[in-house]
């Protein structure tokens, strides 16, 4: 198998960390990023696997950040073959309840942030006439919840933006798609009470939470086809079905 | 290098084509046979080479009209 480079932004934890440790395992070259330093057991954890760690932290909302990502992996792996774009933020409270800077801090990271990053690489994965970008959304993008109002309107954002991307970038054989995860276990739900948990599972026809392995290995998979764009792939254990 | 060959070897290279196709007369979308995304990821190369922007590709129909642009962007 062809040794690929992998962004993963956000890739510290819960579901990007998932998604950088599957495709290290697969024997890639790495890229991790989040906004703070990473602890010497997290990179202990990442250089374990076959793939090779490279290590670019900064906050993605900042487009001169964004630039300097995709040039500092071109310039340290050669190419940028696949984009995922993970990082993002809450900042919940009912919308009657939300501040302005609360909506704007959530759509600066989860959709500009990822307008961003996916605009810096696909002027490269252009110019190679492949790649593929995976832009995480999430069912409440498509659902809507209680109490998320700037989180879901960062990720119907990702949506749109996928699609055009997508109809954008395929004359050049560049593939972009999003993946809605609906409850993952990980540390955000960690933090949830049992009788939270309880409630949500009654809206889950799998009854269980997903785990952050099912979602990165979607990403595996989307990152190895061909004729496969602009669509949204729900890892939700059938919560959110469209037709 | 001369703005001219400059840009000579951007379009070279963007549309995997020889030195003696790409002249100042020549057409983009004519004689190169470039889409819109050619020219776009063309205009991204120049701005990143020559540190300008190029707000619109209008009026940008050969490549002589690109020199001419450029060297405007420069000495202004």
């Amino acid at each position: 198998m062809d040794k690929k480079t992998i962004i993963v932004t956000g890739s510290t934890r819960g579901i990007g960390k998932a998604i950088a440790a599957f495709f290290l395992d697969e024997g890639h070259n790495v890229v991790i990023n989040g906004r703070k330093d990473l602890s010497d057991d997290l990179m202990d954890y990442f250089n374990a696997f076959d793939g090779t760690v490279h290590v670019i932290n900064g906050d993605i909302s900042d487009s001169a950040f964004a630039k300097k990502l995709i040039k500092d992996t071109r310039k340290h792996f050669g190419s940028v073959d696949v984009l995922v774009n993970n990082a993002g933020i809450t900042r919940d409270n009912l919308a009657i309840r939300l501040s302005d800077e609360d909506f704007d801090a959530t759509l600066d990271v989860n959709l500009k942030g990822t307008f961003y990053t996916s605009k810096e690489a696909a002027k490269v994965m252009l110019k190679q006439r492949s790649g593929h970008i995976i832009n995480m959304s999430s069912v409440v993008g498509v659902a809507g919840n209680v109490g998320q109002a700037n989180y879901a309107a960062s990720k119907a954002g990702v949506i749109g933006l996928t699609k055009s991307l997508a109809k954008e970038l395929a004359p050049r054989g560049v593939l972009v798609n999003a993946i809605a995860p609906g409850f993952i276990e990980s540390d955000m739900t960690d933090q949830l009470t049992d009788e939270v948990k309880e409630k949500a599972l009654t809206t889950i026809p799998l009854n269980r939470l997903g785990k952050v392995e099912e979602v990165a290995e979607l990403a595996g998979f989307l990152s190895n086809q061909k004729y496969i764009t602009g669509q949204v792939f729900h890892v939700d254990g059938g919560m959110v079905m469209n037709g | 290098m001369t703005t001219f060959e400059k840009i000579q070897e951007i379009i070279v290279d963007q549309l995997d084509k020889e030195e003696s196709e790409v002249q100042r007369s020549t057409n983009f979308r004519e004689e190169l046979e470039a889409d819109s995304l050619d020219l776009f990821q063309i205009i991204n190369d120049i701005e990143d080479e020559f540190d300008i922007k190029i707000e619109s590709e209008e009026g940008l129909t050969t490549v002589e009209d690109l020199v001419k642009y450029v060297e405007g962007q420069i000495e202004s």
